[in-house]
């Protein structure tokens, strides 16, 4: 638990800093919230005002109503609000992505959202940001997550595509994030062919070609005229279509499911898709240690999946004072369910 | 071990069969004999050898990658296998940098340049042969320079826990493919066993009039499949053989020239443990197979014993005069697959019932009443006049302490493995009982992390006063993927105590649970043993206080007497 007297504290409502008058990603409407990043388990729907990175308020306004009061700023931007100054520091997560830094009465807060240190050309690179105390999440804190560079995993999943001419490949992704990270690695290994999305992936597909990801072209597999042969194409889709519809002409595909989760192979073999890639859009082990050093704060907190567990780490192996952060953060984080990791 | 790793991690990495056949028979087809022979002897799982415990490779990579002990076992938790989390941390503790890539470097490339028979004939063994420090030092070595898809496979292969999703049948199917041999012949020359050597690989692969005596192995047994709804009514009841279907283990006793044997459907030889059963098949013409059921039945019964009996036989090496006495076990034979060193089963089962009838005649003649008396029985069969009397017949099954009814149709040869439309099992309808979740366990390997393993009570008393929740079966499975998942969340928000791996819930959800039949038994707190329970089905509609009770449990198992 949060001292009660800190800058930040955990109400019913999430965390709240009374200076700035604000909650940092709220669970309930609450008159102001300062959103890191658009995924639906950090930014929901009924609040009074959003403040928010600004090449977030595309995907921000598709999920939570274009009518929303959001206040779009810049990375590293300072701004007063209240007694507090808060920056928005990109996160390296998903596009417009944020740490959130909060400063009063001569102390400094970090609230690291969800956030990775590899590379990722379909957002702004991670920014190392110092603190008094980091809030930092820990869905992958165990050292059995290390992560390969994207590039070599798309290489993975381009000669995995390529070995079957004959057959579709249908790539399970994340429709928000992970989707359009694969689509700008495949571009990046110089892949121009059309690649097929399902309807949940496409709808977010514009904020990222307006904010000038390069993707290669795509197209909505339900515009695809009937009987037009799939083998040989790339449908991207969301791991919850295996189970509708929408999905038509592809039972005799080939499937994979990207996600930081495919390291273990029973997660994989779980899932029953057959091949797995290991990509995530969260820190690994050695992300989360780097940025635990990198913010030099006194008191770290640790949220989402392995907290105790990396708290645990901190506390012993690298002498430092830290706890878990108890609450609704999704304690335990499940690969599939949901949206993110 | 870059090809057996290449065809792992196709098996592996996809859940067609008609990809898993194909990558299977490439490999067959282009393997060095020395290699695939390991490899088929890994895939059938017949070399499940433990050279170095998971514990000791825990030990080591611990030592090695300094890495705390609770840290190792949360990890565990995640992955559900040592072999696996060893692996992965073994990757995590490479001295070097965030974005470090596996080795490349010389001694990688020749550590996966080494055939996969030199692994398991002199690297893996020799590693074994060694100890403490010596032993970890030689084992770092050989992790330091395996890349990153090598190392969960050696490590599998140290620990004897190798394992990939492909069939026997698969295996069979993709190897008889691949030498351009009938799968039936490949079947029964891989029965009873295979050690691996080029040569042997390469004898298994003879064209079939090359091939050696088969006469030596026990044949591949048929199998029966769960009868279909409206396969019969279109034939004449009088066209199928009934039989009981009685609840031992399926065995095939062999008496020939080379010597008497007993072996298991899981190609088990289990001689040592059924000294009786071996005495029996030397009593019998020399060039005899059976084909029956091993279950214990004491002299003069109506009735065999339950399982349970037979599973205080089974394993044993020597079992003790007193334990024979105790559970006597007796082969009811059901079908002749070779008499006088003639193969059969290309005969109708008519025709092989008739000699089996016979040849138990004199056998039972010959015995008189000496030690073996009783130990050999003939299978009974019913006659059926109309279908409209099949279930009736079938629900006779549980007062003859059986599973239910086989039917074989008369005119079927005996084929290999699982072929439709020959013989057909119809067992009993289960008996049910709801039950109350107590207790959960995560599961392992696929289910690592998972809430999957459960403890179920019954009502002790009354549930509105006085009453408590006595543990009374496990089970694990029946939910389908989403309700273990839904479950799961149930079960971390619901969790009252901690004991290790286990969490005791909230005494709320109740799950119809199907099972077999009931025994009393010391062993287990509530005095009932219950066969292979299983979950039927989630009783959402119902609280916890209209679940059943040990009174009703108790009401059944005198039923079925």
């Amino acid at each position: 638990m949060l001292p009660p007297d800190s800058l930040l504290t955990l109400t019913p409502e999430g965390l709240f800093c009374r200076a700035a008058q604000a909650w940092i990603d709220p669970w309930r409407p609450v008159p102001r919230a300062l959103i890191t990043h658009a995924h639906a388990d950090h930014a929901r729907p009924g609040c009074g005002e959003y403040w928010a990175v600004g090449s977030s308020e595309g995907i921000l306004r598709e999920r939570l109503g274009s009518g929303i009061r959001l206040l779009p700023v810049d990375y590293g931007q300072l701004h007063r609000i209240g007694d507090a100054r808060v920056s928005f520091h990109s996160a390296g997560h998903v596009l417009g992505s944020a740490q959130i830094r909060i400063e009063a009465s001569g102390e400094s807060w970090l609230v690291s959202g969800d956030y990775k240190r590899c590379a990722d050309p379909s957002c702004a690179p991670f920014e190392p940001v110092q603190a008094d105390v980091l809030i930092s999440e820990a869905t992958f804190g165990l050292p059995i997550y290390r992560w390969q560079s994207g590039a070599a995993v798309a290489a993975e999943i381009v000669r995995w595509w390529r070995s079957a001419p004959d057959r579709p490949s249908l790539l399970l992704c994340y429709a928000f994030g992970k989707a359009q990270r694969v689509l700008a690695e495949l571009a990046g290994l110089g892949v121009e062919e059309e690649v097929l999305l399902h309807g949940s992936v496409q709808r977010l597909m514009e904020p990222y070609r307006q904010a000038g990801v390069a993707m290669p072209p795509t197209r909505p597999l339900a515009e695809l005229p009937r009987g037009e042969s799939l083998a040989g194409r790339l449908v991207i889709a969301p791991p919850g279509a295996m189970r509708g519809r929408g999905l038509r002409g592809l039972a005799q595909a080939q499937s994979a499911f990207v996600s930081g989760w495919m390291a273990v192979r029973g997660a994989r073999r779980r899932r029953g898709t057959g091949r797995g890639f290991v990509l995530s859009d969260h820190a690994d082990w050695p992300g989360l240690l780097q940025t635990v050093r990198d913010s030099r704060a006194r008191q770290v907190y640790v949220t989402h999946g392995q907290s105790s567990v990396l708290a645990r780490y901190l506390r012993e192996v690298e002498g430092l004072s830290a706890a878990p952060l108890e609450g609704a953060f999704e304690a335990e984080r499940f690969e599939g369910d949901g949206e993110p990791p | 071990m870059n090809r057996f790793s290449a065809l792992f991690s196709q098996l592996d990495g996809t859940t067609r069969t008609g990809a898993k056949l194909e990558a299977l028979e490439h490999y067959f087809r282009s393997a060095d004999p020395a290699d695939a022979a390991w490899a088929l002897a890994l895939l059938l799982g017949k070399r499940r050898r433990r050279l170095i415990t998971g514990r000791r490779l825990r030990e080591i990579c611990l030592q090695a990658t300094g890495l705390p002990d609770w840290l190792f076992e949360a990890c565990h938790s995640q992955v559900g296998d040592s072999a696996e989390t060893v692996a992965l941390l073994w990757q995590q503790a490479r001295p070097s940098g965030l974005e470090a890539e596996p080795p490349q470097d010389a001694a990688a490339n020749q550590a996966s340049q080494v055939p996969l028979h030199q692994w398991m004939e002199q690297r893996l063994p020799r590693l074994a042969a060694l100890q403490g420090e010596e032993q970890a030092a030689a084992v770092g070595v050989c992790w330091a320079a395996l890349p990153a898809d090598h190392l969960l496979l050696v490590n599998k292969l140290l620990t004897g826990g190798f394992r990939v999703g492909v069939s026997t049948g698969l295996v069979t199917r993709a190897l008889a493919r691949s030498a351009d041999l009938e799968e039936a012949l490949l079947a029964h020359r891989l029965m009873g066993g295979f050690e691996p050597s080029a040569e042997a690989f390469t004898t298994l692969l003879l064209p079939a009039e090359q091939g050696q005596e088969l006469r030596t192995r026990p044949y591949p047994f048929f199998l029966a499949s769960p009868l279909e709804p409206g396969q019969l009514e279109p034939t004449a009841p009088g066209s199928w053989q009934v039989e009981w279907k009685w609840d031992g283990i399926r065995g095939q006793l062999i008496h020939r020239k080379a010597g008497c044997s007993l072996w298991s459907r899981g190609e088990d030889l289990i001689n040592d443990a059924f000294p009786e059963l071996i005495a029996l098949a030397a009593a019998l013409p020399e060039a005899t197979v059976l084909d029956g059921e091993v279950i214990i039945w004491r002299r003069g019964e109506p009735r065999p014993e339950p399982f349970a009996s037979l599973q205080r036989r089974l394993g044993r090496k020597a079992p003790s005069a007193a334990l024979q006495r105790e559970c006597p076990a007796c082969f009811i034979a059901y079908d002749l697959l070779e008499q006088g060193g003639e193969d059969l089963r290309e005969l109708p089962l008519q025709q092989r019932r008739q000699r089996l009838e016979t040849l138990h005649r004199q056998w039972l003649r010959s015995c008189g009443d000496g030690p073996l008396a009783g130990r050999l029985q003939l299978s009974g069969t019913e006659v059926l006049e109309h279908w409209s009397g099949l279930d009736d017949l079938r629900d006779q099954a549980r007062s003859r302490s059986a599973e239910g009814l086989m039917l074989k149709a008369l005119d079927s040869p005996y084929l290999v493995g699982r072929k439709r439309g020959f013989w057909w099992k119809h067992k009993l309808e289960p008996l049910r009982l709801d039950a109350v979740l107590l207790y959960a366990q995560a599961g392992s390997g696929r289910r690592a992390n998972l809430y999957t393993d459960y403890s179920f009570g019954l009502w002790d008393g009354d549930p509105a006063g006085g009453g408590q929740l006595v543990t009374f079966a496990k089970a694990y499975s029946g939910l389908d993927d989403s309700e273990i998942r839904e479950l799961d969340r149930w079960i971390r928000a619901h969790t009252t105590e901690r004991f290790g791996p286990v969490r005791s819930v909230q005494p709320l959800q109740v799950f119809e649970l199907a099972f077999e039949g009931l025994q009393r038994s010391r062993r287990h707190k509530c005095g009932i043993a219950v066969r292979f329970p299983r979950i039927a089905r989630w009783r959402r509609d119902k609280p916890a206080s209209e679940a059943d009770s040990l009174a009703s449990a108790l009401a059944l198992l005198e039923a079925q007497a």
